[in-house]
């Protein structure tokens, strides 16, 4: 089963002694088909953490494995989404999306059909031989999403994938994303800065110490979710006004406030 | 009164600046020639070298009319040229992809880069021959440089997150080469595209003083012997003009590469 395990990661980056102590013995089991999302302040080592699973860094020691194998490089079992897009200017929307299923050696039908699934399923009918700079963010955001997805990788990783879109694209990103993992569910590991975010797309919240990072606590949302329902709700305002949402969030909120607080910033 | 020189002139007065600069540099070489300090067989004055140019377009000399002499040129150009940008771009490309291929090459490449193309005459002259082989040969030493340079450093400087977002998508080398770092290096190789071409053009010449039966050099050579300035001078106002119009060319080619990527 598709699983991440972190154990007892470390990461130093620079030379021996006198590097600088970005990950101190991260732990963190994330199940089959389970949402995860990491919050934490800015530089305690979130991307880091997302990196290695990726297969772009390694840890300095400790293990990080996907499957009980441990990461060795990239590959498109496990599809990230970048926080800067990073789509290939040159090719259009449908070459974007595609040229990750050419590379598994999808056959040509097959290929068609998903993208066009995927486009549809995005909002992005019409824009399929738009260039990246003809987009908005919001829409480049959602090709960057469709050609995670389209992989059907086991595992998806994304970055601050909303980070850069506004309030309102966000909302309407976050309620997609929603419906896209309660309907095909997959091992999700997220990062934010939102702690609403966090709270509404997550089965559980890992919360991160300052640098150097480790994870402090982890907040289980699911049980409350699916004792209140919360899919019922289309809505994430209205999920946000339940109580045991807002309880969720003034803990999490107060827990981030003391990593803050320590470093005095 | 234009009160800060770093500031940015409209197109037309820049137009306007640039007509006086050169009608200025006429003036003078008139000037210097109609004054009679210097002997006519020293500097033609610039209406004699128009009267020969226009001669030369119909009559021969040296074997062929300056037309002709100029495609021949030409024709060893882009040869030449075409050679150097079709081995160099693959090979800088592969440079900047390839550790291993980049620490074997880079050494030699250095320095060979350093031998002015016109160093490599004797030899051109001995594997290829004066005919066509050896002016290529010269051309290519010329042009082969800047196309490996831009190439390699545009496929160095790729953008991190392309190259791992093309990992993340299963990309394998060859891909990665033709369909990642080729068209993002794109701008970067059209400079050395540019580059080239002028590197070439020059060594061309340089060549055809030495090596070759026709071509441009090889007209002004024989104006030198047949003590005719007016021949030489021709000739250079000759290579000139082509070379503004190969970089006019590529500078429109550039432009729309830039406009075609949404880069400007
Ligand atoms: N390649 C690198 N070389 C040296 N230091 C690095 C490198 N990558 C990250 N770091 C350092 O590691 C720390 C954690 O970086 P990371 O990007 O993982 O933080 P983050 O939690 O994602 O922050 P943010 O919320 O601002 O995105 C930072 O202090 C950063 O300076
Ligand atoms: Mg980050």
């Amino acid at each position: 089963m598709s699983g991440i395990r972190f154990d007892a990661v470390r990461r130093i980056y620079g030379h021996e002694g006198r590097g600088i102590v970005t990950l101190d013995g991260v732990d963190l089991a994330i199940a089959d088909r389970e949402f995860v999302a990491i919050v934490g302040p800015s530089g305690c080592g979130k991307t880091t953490c997302l990196r290695m699973v990726a297969g772009f860094d390694r840890p300095t020691s400790g293990s990080v494995k996907v499957d009980d194998v441990v990461v060795g490089g990239p590959s498109p079992e496990r599809a990230v989404v970048f926080q800067q897009f990073a789509l290939f200017p040159w090719k259009n929307v449908f070459d974007n999306i595609a040229f990750g299923l050419r590379n598994k050696g999808v056959a040509e039908a097959e290929r068609r059909e998903r993208i066009a699934h995927y486009i549809k399923l995005m909002g992005l009918a019409g824009y399929e031989t738009a260039f990246p700079h003809q987009l908005s963010g919001g829409m480049q955001q959602r090709v960057a999403i469709a050609r995670a997805y389209a992989l059907d990788p086991v595992v998806l990783l994304m970055d601050e994938p909303f980070g850069a879109l506004d309030a309102q694209t966000r909302v309407v990103m976050q309620e997609e994303l929603v419906r896209l993992s309660r309907v095909n569910p997959r091992t999700v590991l997220f990062i934010t800065h939102g702690v609403e975010e966090a709270i509404y797309l997550a089965d559980r919240v890992a919360i991160m110490t300052r640098r150097p990072g480790r994870i402090k606590e982890i907040v289980n949302v699911k049980p409350i979710r699916t004792s209140e329902n919360w899919d019922q709700h289309a809505k994430i305002e209205d999920v946000m006004d339940l109580p045991s949402f807002v309880h969720l969030r003034t803990h999490i909120w107060k827990s981030l406030r003391e990593e803050k607080g320590v470093e005095g910033a | 009164m234009r009160l800060d020189p770093r500031l940015p002139i409209p197109r037309n007065e820049s137009l306007l600046l640039g007509a006086i600069g050169f009608f200025a540099f006429l003036g003078l070489w008139s000037g210097i020639a109609a004054s009679g300090f210097v002997p006519r067989s020293f500097l033609p004055a610039p209406w004699e070298v128009a009267d020969r140019f226009t001669h030369l377009l119909t009559n021969t000399f040296a074997g062929f009319t300056l037309p002709q002499h100029l495609a021949s040129s030409f024709g060893r150009y882009a040869m030449g040229f075409g050679l150097a940008a079709v081995i160099g771009i693959p090979l800088g490309l592969m440079m900047g992809w390839f550790r291993w291929l980049d620490d074997m090459v880079t050494p030699v490449f250095d320095a060979l880069r350093f031998i002015a193309p016109i160093a490599w005459v004797p030899f051109a002259a001995l594997w290829f021959g004066t005919g066509i082989g050896g002016p290529i040969m010269i051309i290519f030493s010329g042009a082969f440089p800047p196309c490996v340079i831009n190439a390699y450093r545009g496929a160095r400087y790729v953008e991190r997150h392309l190259i791992e977002a093309a990992e993340m998508l299963g990309t394998r080398s060859f891909r990665m080469i033709t369909e990642v770092l080729l068209p993002a290096s794109i701008p970067s190789i059209v400079a050395g595209l540019r580059v080239a071409a002028g590197l070439g053009w020059q060594s061309l010449v340089g060549a055809e003083l030495i090596v070759a039966s026709s071509g441009v050099g090889y007209m002004m050579v024989q104006g030198q012997s047949a003590v005719s300035t007016t021949t030489v001078v021709a000739g250079m106002v000759a290579i000139g003009i082509i070379g503004v119009l190969i970089d006019v060319a590529l500078r429109a080619f550039e432009r729309g590469v830039r406009r075609a990527r949404g880069l400007d």
